[in-house]
Parts: C-alpha cells; sequence; structure tokens
C-alpha cells in the first residue's frame, strides 16, 4: 500500500494527465459568440514571464500530488493548480481581447477543461483518503463556496465569454434560477408530504406496498422528456375541465406540468427508504417501545422514524440531485430553470448559452448532493438529538 | 395468480407498441382529439420504425461499450495492485451520478458537434458510473469463505475471477447495467434536441408545432419500450439469482 509513504499512482496517472493536458490547446479566440474559434496553445497566451510563472505552479502542484503520505499537503496542491489555472486564464483573456475584435471571445478550451478535470480529481482524491467528518466537509464546502464567490465578486474572470454571456442576461438568469430551485424544492417538499404517508402506510400493508413500490417505478422508469410531454394534454384538460383550476396556475405548458412530472419521479426514493428505514429499525427498539406501553403512533414518531432518519434522508438525497438535473426538461415545456438557456444555446449553437445553463445545473447538483449527504452522517452518529 | 395477470399485462403492452411502431396510421382516431385543427395526427416525417431502431441501437451500443469498460475498470480496482485507485474511483463515480445526464449530453456538443456522435459518447460516459459502482460493490463484498474454497481447490487468479468472482456479481452488476440502459433510453430520447435520430424527435416535433397528438404519440412509444426493457432486465436477473432475493 501506498497510502502512507512513497509515491501514490493516482497522483502518477494525474502528472501524466496533466501534462498532456497541457500540450492541448489551453484557450479559444473566436470572432464572435456563434462562430467557431481558433485555439491557441498554453505559451501563446500571456507573457512570458506570467506563461513561465502558471506553468511552475501547475507543475508544482502535480508534484505535490505525487506523494502519497500527504493529504493534505496534495489538497494544497490541487487549490495551487486550480489557482494558477484561472489565474493565466483571467489574465490571458482581457489581453486576448485588445487585439481582437469588438465582439470577439475568449473562453476556456479543452486543455484548460482537461487541467481544471485533472486538479479537481486530485482534490477528491486527497479529500477521499483524508476522509473528513461531517463538521469538517461543511466547513470545506463553506470554504469553497467563499473562494468561489469571491473568485466571481473579483472579476478576474469577467473577460471570459461565459461571463459576457451572463452579464447579457442577469436578469433572466436570476430568474431561471429562482425558478429551477423552486421546481427542484417544490417538487422535493411535495414528495414528501404525499411520499412518508405512503411509504409509512406501505410498511404496515404488505397489500399495499405490493402495488405501490412496483408502480413507482415503473413511473421512474419512463425517459424524462416522453413524461414531461404526456403531462402537457393531461394538464390541459384539468386546466380546461376542473373549475378553478386555471385560476390556480393550472395550465399545460409551464410550471405545472413540470412540477407534476418531478413530482412523480420523486415519489419513490421518498416512498422506498421510508419502507426500508423503518423496516430496519431494530426489533429490540421497537419491542422495548411497546413494553414501556407507548401508543402505536407514539413509537412511531419517537423510537421508529428518529431511527429510520439517516435513510429517508437519503432518499430525500436522491431525490433533490435528481431533480435538479431533471428540472433542466422543463426549459423544453416552457417551464423556465438553468434548461430555457441549455436549450436556447444548443438551438443557436452558442456554446457559451449551454454553458450558462448547465455549468450552475452541476454546481447546484453538488452542493445539494454534498449538503445532504452531511446530513446524512450527522443523523447516524447521534439519532438522539436528529429532529 | 398475480404471475398470469403480469404476463398478460406483458404481452398486451408489446403488442400495443408493436401497433404504435408498425400501424401508426391505425391510432388516428385516438389521437385526433390532440392535433390541432386541421394539422397533421400521425408523424410522417419519418418512420417510427426507423427511429425506434435508431434509438434503441443507440443506447444497445452505448450500453454495450460502458459494461464492458465498467467492468474491466471494477476488476482492475478490486486486484490488489489497483487497491490505491479504490478510494478516487468511490469518490469519481459519486460525484460523477450527481452530474445531471442532460447536462452532460449538452457539454458533449461543444466538444464534439451536433448529430450522434455526442449522444453516444455521453450515454457511454453516464452508463459507466451505475455498472463500475455495482460491479465494485459485488467485486469487493463477495462472501470471504467461498473465495477461500476457490483458493483452496486450486484454482489459479484467473480462474478464480472467470469462475466464481465474476459469475457470483453477475445479478449485481446486470443491476447495474439496467439502470445505466434506463437512463440511456431517457437520455437517448433529449439526444434528438442534438440532431440525434431518435424517437425523442417526435416529441420534440410535437412540442414545437404545438401538436400535443405527436407529443403523446412519441411519449407513449418511448414509455413503453423503456417500461418493457426495465421489466425485460429485472427478469433476466431474478433468473441469475438463484434461491436469493433481487438484491435492490
Amino acid at each position: 500500500m501506498s497510502l502512507r509513504s512513497g509515491l501514490s499512482p493516482p497522483g502518477l496517472l494525474f502528472a501524466v494527465l496533466g501534462l498532456g493536458a497541457m500540450a492541448l490547446p489551453f484557450a479559444t479566440l473566436s470572432a464572435n459568440r456563434i462562430v467557431a474559434g481558433q485555439g491557441l496553445a498554453l505559451w501563446q497566451v500571456a507573457g512570458p514571464w506570467a506563461t513561465a510563472a502558471a506553468l511552475a505552479a501547475m507543475a508544482l502542484a502535480l508534484g505535490l500530488g505525487l506523494r502519497g503520505g500527504w493529504p493534505w499537503a496534495r489538497l494544497l496542491g490541487s487549490l495551487l493548480g486550480l489557482g494558477a489555472l484561472l489565474g493565466l486564464l483571467g489574465h490571458a483573456a482581457p489581453r486576448l481581447l485588445a487585439e481582437a475584435g469588438e465582439f470577439a471571445r475568449v473562453s476556456p478550451a479543452a486543455g484548460a477543461w482537461c487541467l481544471l478535470l485533472v486538479f479537481m480529481m486530485l482534490m477528491a482524491d486527497a479529500l477521499s483518503v483524508l476522509r473528513p467528518g461531517p463538521w469538517l466537509r461543511l466547513g470545506l464546502l463553506a470554504g469553497a463556496l467563499a473562494l468561489l464567490a469571491a473568485l466571481f465578486a473579483s472579476g478576474l474572470l469577467a473577460d471570459l465569454s461565459v461571463f459576457q454571456e451572463y452579464r447579457a442576461r442577469i436578469e433572466g438568469f436570476q430568474r431561471a434560477a429562482a425558478r429551477h430551485v423552486a421546481l427542484a424544492l417544490g417538487s422535493l417538499l411535495a414528495a414528501g408530504l404525499i411520499g412518508f404517508p405512503l411509504g409509512i402506510l406501505c410498511q404496515r400493508r404488505a397489500s399495499l406496498r405490493a402495488v405501490a413500490i412496483p408502480v413507482l417505478s415503473f413511473l421512474q422508469t419512463i425517459p424524462s422528456l416522453a413524461m414531461f410531454g404526456i403531462m402537457i394534454p393531461l394538464l390541459s384538460w384539468v386546466a380546461a375541465s376542473v373549475p378553478g383550476a386555471r385560476e390556480l396556475g393550472i395550465a399545460g405548458i409551464g410550471f405545472a406540468p413540470a412540477f407534476l412530472a418531478l413530482l412523480l419521479y420523486s415519489l419513490l426514493p421518498v416512498v422506498a427508504n421510508t419502507v426500508a428505514g423503518l423496516d430496519a429499525a431494530p426489533r429490540a427498539a421497537v419491542e422495548a417501545a411497546r413494553g414501556m406501553g407507548m401508543t402505536p403512533a407514539q413509537r412511531l414518531r419517537s423510537v421508529e422514524l428518529p431511527l429510520a432518519l439517516p435513510v429517508i434522508l437519503a432518499g430525500l438525497r436522491i431525490v433533490l440531485v435528481q431533480n435538479i438535473g431533471l428540472a433542466v426538461i422543463a426549459g423544453l415545456i416552457g417551464g423556465g430553470g438553468f434548461g430555457t438557456f441549455v436549450f436556447q444555446g444548443l438551438n443557436q449553437t452558442a456554446t457559451d448559452l449551454i454553458l450558462l445553463g448547465a455549468l450552475p445545473t452541476v454546481a447546484l447538483a453538488l452542493v445539494a448532493a454534498i449538503l445532504m449527504d452531511i446530513m446524512v452522517d450527522l443523523t447516524r452518529h447521534s439519532p438522539g438529538e436528529a429532529r | 395468480m398475480p404471475v398470469s395477470y403480469g404476463t398478460l399485462l406483458r404481452a398486451g403492452l408489446a403488442l400495443l407498441l408493436l401497433a404504435l411502431v408498425l400501424w401508426p396510421q391505425g391510432f388516428a382516431p385516438v389521437f385526433a382529439p390532440f392535433a390541432p385543427e386541421g394539422g397533421p395526427v400521425i408523424y410522417t416525417r419519418a418512420s417510427l420504425l426507423s427511429l425506434s431502431l435508431g434509438h434503441l441501437g443507440l443506447v444497445a451500443v452505448a450500453t454495450l461499450a460502458s459494461t464492458v469498460v465498467a467492468v474491466l475498470l471494477a476488476i482492475l480496482v478490486t486486484r490488489p495492485a489497483g487497491a490505491a485507485f479504490r478510494p478516487l474511483s468511490r469518490t469519481l463515480t459519486n460525484v460523477g451520478q450527481t452530474f445531471p445526464p442532460v447536462a452532460v449530453l449538452a457539454l458533449a456538443v461543444p466538444v464534439l458537434g451536433f448529430g450522434t456522435g455526442p449522444t453516444l459518447v455521453a450515454l457511454f460516459l453516464y452508463g459507466l458510473l451505475p455498472i463500475f459502482e455495482n460491479a465494485m460493490t459485488a467485486l469487493s463484498t463477495l462472501p470471504p469463505r467461498t473465495m477461500e474454497a476457490a483458493r483452496g481447490i486450486g484454482l489459479n487468479r484467473w480462474q478464480q475471477l472467470w469462475q466464481v468472482e465474476l459469475p457470483l456479481a453477475a445479478p449485481v452488476m446486470l443491476a447495474g447495467i439496467r439502470l445505466s440502459a434506463v437512463i440511456g433510453l431517457g437520455t437517448a430520447t433529449i439526444g434528438s434536441t442534438v440532431a440525434a435520430r431518435t424517437l425523442g424527435e417526435v416529441i420534440i416535433a410535437g412540442l414545437l408545432t404545438s401538436n400535443t397528438a405527436f407529443v403523446l404519440q412519441g411519449g407513449l412509444i418511448v414509455g413503453l419500450f423503456a417500461v418493457l426493457i426495465y421489466d425485460a432486465l429485472v427478469q433476466l436477473e431474478r433468473r441469475l439469482t438463484p434461491g436469493r432475493p433481487r438484491p435492490a
């Protein structure tokens, strides 16, 4: 094992990949936001001193990753590498733009993306060896988000084309973000309100479970585009025939069909994990509660549900991450969210617009997953304090 | 008996699917109320059969490629020589699965351009994760006594892998393949927004021209394919798991 000392095999892999990535085109300079640009190598984007400094820092970062025994040094190395990478991009963009036309755009090319990926993998590898506890993870996440916010606020990356795309539609972006979160969290909430009672009932009655779980798994199987599409005639019919439905904002396209589709996808993880969590509650604990004279309702509230909480939360994690991803499809049926940018971008072949929709979605899903994992761990460590 | 109900339902759904694909005109009266006034009811810009074959072919090729690569990687990581990569690979599969499939598809376009290519690559990459995760879990949690017995009867490493480990891990691996195939079917549908020839084309055409008949027609066909394929793979898993409850 090389975990304690010596060469780290993943570190060696990262070093090879990183050096390879440095040979790929680093940035793309294009005449406007639609046309294909011209790739520039790492040593063509900035002056000799800046390039040398960035190269040295990235080489040092990859070197720090080589040692197996020092996970903290490797974590530091990954941050150094990311800093050098973003610094070089931020330094190069205004220089390249100054020499190009008015509508020119500078964007990261394959080499920069691959280097980003390599340093992220180095960070992931260091973290997976460090195995930080839930509170430390929360601290690291907060630190990473603060660094990211500071980076955006500093304007270092403001000349990259994704940020130009963002500045051109700040209001639309904020609306899309709010709508995306509303879709994902709203459907999660609704799934909880329906799913918990249904899960508890399913755990009590085998006959209900035998019907509900297969039906919900089949619902999950239906491709998202088909599900969102089928909701349109269904809800147009409801809006047209149920009095008052239209006033509530129910319509064939827009928020309502997207919300309903997400809700249907969310039910299986909530119900199945509620059942599994309650099933896994130790018999002895349930028996003891019965011996103390607790009513079934008291047993459920103060013994079974607290014991099942980590598994139920794990179900909610699946739902939240899944919904953040699926909410992108809402962009196709006028439901708003980041999907609007993704599909507009695909229509116009505008890469930056695609990125403007896809990158925040990925980031949102990642942050949601990390937060929910922390919550699952916390409830697992101290079930007594869990609420 | 529930078994015979299940078989009947399966046969009925399969027949309905075949009819929808091979004889779409026959459903004109059913879909007519959903079409716009005077608009086309049945999608005729491409044959539904060729779109179905394209869709299924795309998913089959991607899932097959993901299976081969993911199982190979899982075997490497569960050997002593690959142990150093295990924590990393676990983290990467966890993180990778938080990436929305649509986002992976959309991000493949700037790199690879439009068409079937980026869809295939996105399906392949995303399909790796569930298969790798399940294969790694299955191969690293084999009953130690069985492995000892395999060594005891003098099997070499290669024979152990081929005759004991892989067969024992097969049902759990198959569950991963099923997950990947189902996600692939869904992602391939969205692939038509990047110009891949799949059944999503019918739904997208319906959405663009506000023709709900197209949306329903495409949605029904894709949905039925997904449900039937999922069900077939579940049945296969049950066959491969003698005397054990089906792993979740």
